[in-house]
């Protein structure tokens, strides 16, 4: 069943289209791929899908379990299982990691008419998801990113959205400043919550980890538009010949 | 005793019980003719059965605050108050004692239910029970002296205080029973002709707290006042006077609300805090003052005179203070450091929204040798406020060694407020270190959007990045009062992003 229908988005920001009518469809349980050269759109499509002000969706649909995805405001979206993992994640001072996870759990599920968790059961998930994914309980009781290294913040990341269990999970760039181990670690991590309920959308720029987490499609987007799609193969033939020969069909 | 005497004796004393026991008989609601006068002076001396000496003071500072005029220095602005058309004194009517919550404003409940604490007195007459292994349970009880108008009406936990040899009481009551006391301390710190404001107070103070802690006494609890304003065009003039003796440590604490009206409210209180050798008084205040409507319209004016005098050698007085209300805030807690190795502390997190305007800061009077002060203050302008930091921190020729850290950190949500940093650094000696930092940003969208991404309400992502933004501060309160003012803090922005 469809998860994710974007149809024909055309997407503006401050004046100048982005998006120029992108099309893709993700089913559940599948994991796809997103690749294609800086400037082409990848982070504004994941950033609209999430919900982020100041994008201007001029034409076009996007659907999430077939409901319509822009008519909800963004922590709605969230609510009802979509995660975007970024590209830069932010820091928070003076918001340990602990109370973010736990403030940001319980706003979704009071969104969805669920309890809160209480206290004990939720330190004892978060203490498991932290340690399959090699983060230390100190760095939980630091501000939300503060000081991280690059990988720690990308790892944080996917604790998140191993905790919240969204239905989509959008990776962008994930794999950027993370070292070999980390980036099998985070894999992992991404892999662990491969279900056929649940789909994965990944952004990278490297073939590389796709043989982590391996792509059922793979899309190649360039100026602001699907332009091809394939399986997982299509990832290595892009690693040997580069993204010249779509420039045209762009 | 001959039998006149008795009897006026026993008066008093009946007068002193109904206060304590809130009011079981019927007193009927008085009122200060408008306007201020001798005569007024006079209205409320006697009515609080003062003695002739503080008549007298009193009598004196009005006529010193004839000669004065209002400050306008600060950054703030509002129409000009007619002092003739205001009421100086009102006693409590007999309704307005808590008995029962359906007595109370629905909109202060409102705002208690959003702070999801049961009635903030009930928690504290019943004190607050520790956690198992936390802490010694008689340390985080609170005795409370509620202020309700003009007149404190109820004393608790007066008994083990009383063990302990700490006196706490409404100044009113101070004057009578320890005039000795009170004469040596009232106005040492803040002298009656210090400026407009604590010079009126001083003529017309109603009512507020005493507290004296013997030497080598640790209060066995936090003290708590708790002030709100009921009457309709009152002018509220609290009195706070603490004593400290050698070696003795009190923590105070100071919380108010206030319910919706029309009319802007004056305030002027004076607070005066006395630390001898070796002793510490730490002073933390949660202030949420209805701050007007969405005009701007019916907030208080807020005009306070606070200080502290290190008077001894190691002595150290600290405030923290939580602004959330107001329309008008003009306030500069402060620290003389007289004595040798004394400290001054100021934490402060103020928070303007709507139309509010803050002008809070601080003064750090260093005197004696190696003194040291340090200065943390939180500004967060929201809406159409202003909201300006001013501080003065100054070494005498004498203060060899002193040292001061400053940090002013502001932040602003929207386009729409201010946000300013005022500070006068003095040095008289070369062996003064001072250090300022100060700086000044925006609430970040792309924060706020990661918040929001993660399932919080705009309004939840910024009393989340608010409260991490003031943690510092917060961590300096008690407890019971740092998980109430991470609420407020959060109610009081609302509606402050699009
Ligand atoms: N807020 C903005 N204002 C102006 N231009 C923007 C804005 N956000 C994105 N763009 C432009 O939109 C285009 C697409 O940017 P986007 O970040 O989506 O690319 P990307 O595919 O994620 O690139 P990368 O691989 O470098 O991360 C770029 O040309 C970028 O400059
Ligand atoms: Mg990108």
């Amino acid at each position: 069943m469809a998860l994710l229908e974007v149809k024909d988005l055309k997407v503006r920001v401050e004046e100048r289209e982005i998006l120029h009518g992108l099309t893709l469809t993700v089913n559940e349980g599948e994991i796809h791929a997103i690749m294609g050269p800086n400037g082409s759109g990848k982070s504004t499509l994941s950033h609209v899908i999430a919900g982020k002000p100041g994008y201007e969706v001029t034409d076009g649909q996007i659907l999430f379990k077939g409901e319509d995805l822009l008519e909800m405001a963004p922590e709605e979206r969230a609510a009802k299982g979509v995660f975007l993992a970024f590209q830069y994640p932010v820091e928070i001072p003076g918001v340990t990691t602990m109370n973010f996870l736990r403030t940001a759990l319980n706003a979704q599920r009071k969104a969805r008419g669920e309890s809160e968790l209480m206290v004990p059961d939720f330190l004892k998930k978060v203490r498991e998801v932290s340690k399959s994914l090699n983060i230390p309980q100190d760095m939980l009781k630091r501000g939300v990113n503060v000081g991280f290294s690059g990988g720690e913040k990308k790892r944080n990341e996917v604790l998140q959205m191993a905790l919240f269990e969204p239905s989509l999970c959008i990776l962008d760039e994930m794999d950027s400043g993370l070292d070999i181990d980390a980036l099998r670690i985070a894999a992992d991590g991404v892999n662990a919550l491969h279900s056929p309920k649940r789909a994965m959308v990944v952004i990278t720029h490297y073939q590389r980890l796709l043989n982590y987490i391996v792509p059922d499609v793979v899309h190649v987007m360039s100026k602001g538009r699907v332009v091809k799609s394939g399986g997982k193969e299509l990832a290595l033939e892009l690693e040997e010949s580069g993204y010249t020969q779509f420039e045209d069909a762009a | 005793m001959p039998a006149v005497q008795e009897t006026v004796e026993r008066v008093k004393r009946i007068d002193v019980d109904q206060y304590r026991y809130g009011f079981e008989t019927l007193i009927e609601s008085d009122k200060a003719p408008k306007g201020l006068s001798e005569e007024t002076v006079k209205f409320i001396s006697e009515k609080k059965n003062e003695p002739a000496w503080m008549l007298q003071w009193r009598l004196e500072a009005y006529r010193r605050w004839l000669t004065m005029t209002e400050p306008t220095w600060a950054r703030v602005d509002y129409p000009k108050i007619d002092f003739q058309d205001l009421y100086y004194y009102a006693a409590p009517k007999p309704k307005k004692t808590v008995t029962s919550l359906d007595e109370i404003d629905p909109e202060i409940l409102k705002t208690y239910e959003k702070l999801g604490i049961p009635l903030r007195e009930v928690a504290m007459l019943e004190g607050v029970e520790p956690k198992p292994g936390e802490e010694d349970p008689a340390r985080r009880k609170i005795a409370v002296d509620a202020v309700f108008d003009s007149v404190s009406v109820a004393t608790t936990f007066k008994a083990e205080l009383k063990k302990a040899g700490v006196i706490f009481m409404p100044i009113s009551e101070a004057i009578r029973e320890h005039p000795e006391l009170v004469q040596k301390y009232l106005g040492s710190v803040v002298p009656t002709s210090d400026n407009f404001y604590a010079t009126l107070n001083s003529a017309v103070f109603s009512d507020g707290s005493f507290v004296y802690v013997p030497p080598g006494v640790r209060c066995p609890m936090e003290l708590s006042t708790y002030f709100r304003i009921n009457e309709r065009n009152t002018g509220q003039f609290e009195r706070t006077l603490i004593i400290a003796d050698k070696g003795s440590y009190v923590s105070y604490l100071e919380g108010c609300t206030a319910p919706q009206r029309d009319e802007n409210q004056l305030h002027a209180a004076v607070v005066e805090l006395v630390a001898h050798d070796d002793a510490e008084i730490k002073y933390s205040t949660v202030q949420n003052w209805y701050p007007g409507n969405s005009e701007g319209k019916g907030g208080i004016y807020n005009f306070v005179t606070k200080r502290g005098d290190c008077r001894g050698n190691n002595s150290k007085i600290s405030w923290t203070q939580v602004e959330t209300g107001s329309a008008i805030t003009w306030k500069y807690p402060s620290c003389i450091l007289r004595g040798d190795n004394s400290r001054g502390e100021f934490y402060s997190i103020a928070i303007s929204n709507g139309f509010q305007q803050v002008d809070s800061g601080t003064k750090m009077i260093h005197l004696g040798k190696n003194t040291s002060s340090r200065i943390i203050s939180k500004g967060i302008a929201a809406g159409k406020s202003q909201n300006t930091y001013r501080g003065l921190v100054t070494a005498h020729r004498k203060a060899t060694g002193a040292r001061n850290f400053t940090a002013c950190d502001s932040l602003l949500i929207g386009d729409k407020c201010g946000a300013h940093t005022v500070p006068y650094i003095e040095a008289k000696n070369s062996s003064a270190t001072f250090e300022h930092e100060a700086t000044t940003s925006k609430i970040s969208e792309d924060v706020l959007f990661y918040c929001v991404q993660r399932g919080l309400s705009q309004e939840e992502a910024v009393g989340l990045v608010v409260n991490g933004f003031v943690k510092d501060v917060l961590q300096q309160l008690p407890m019971e009062f740092a998980v109430e003012a991470q609420k407020l803090i959060s109610i009081s922005l609302e509606g402050s992003v699009g």
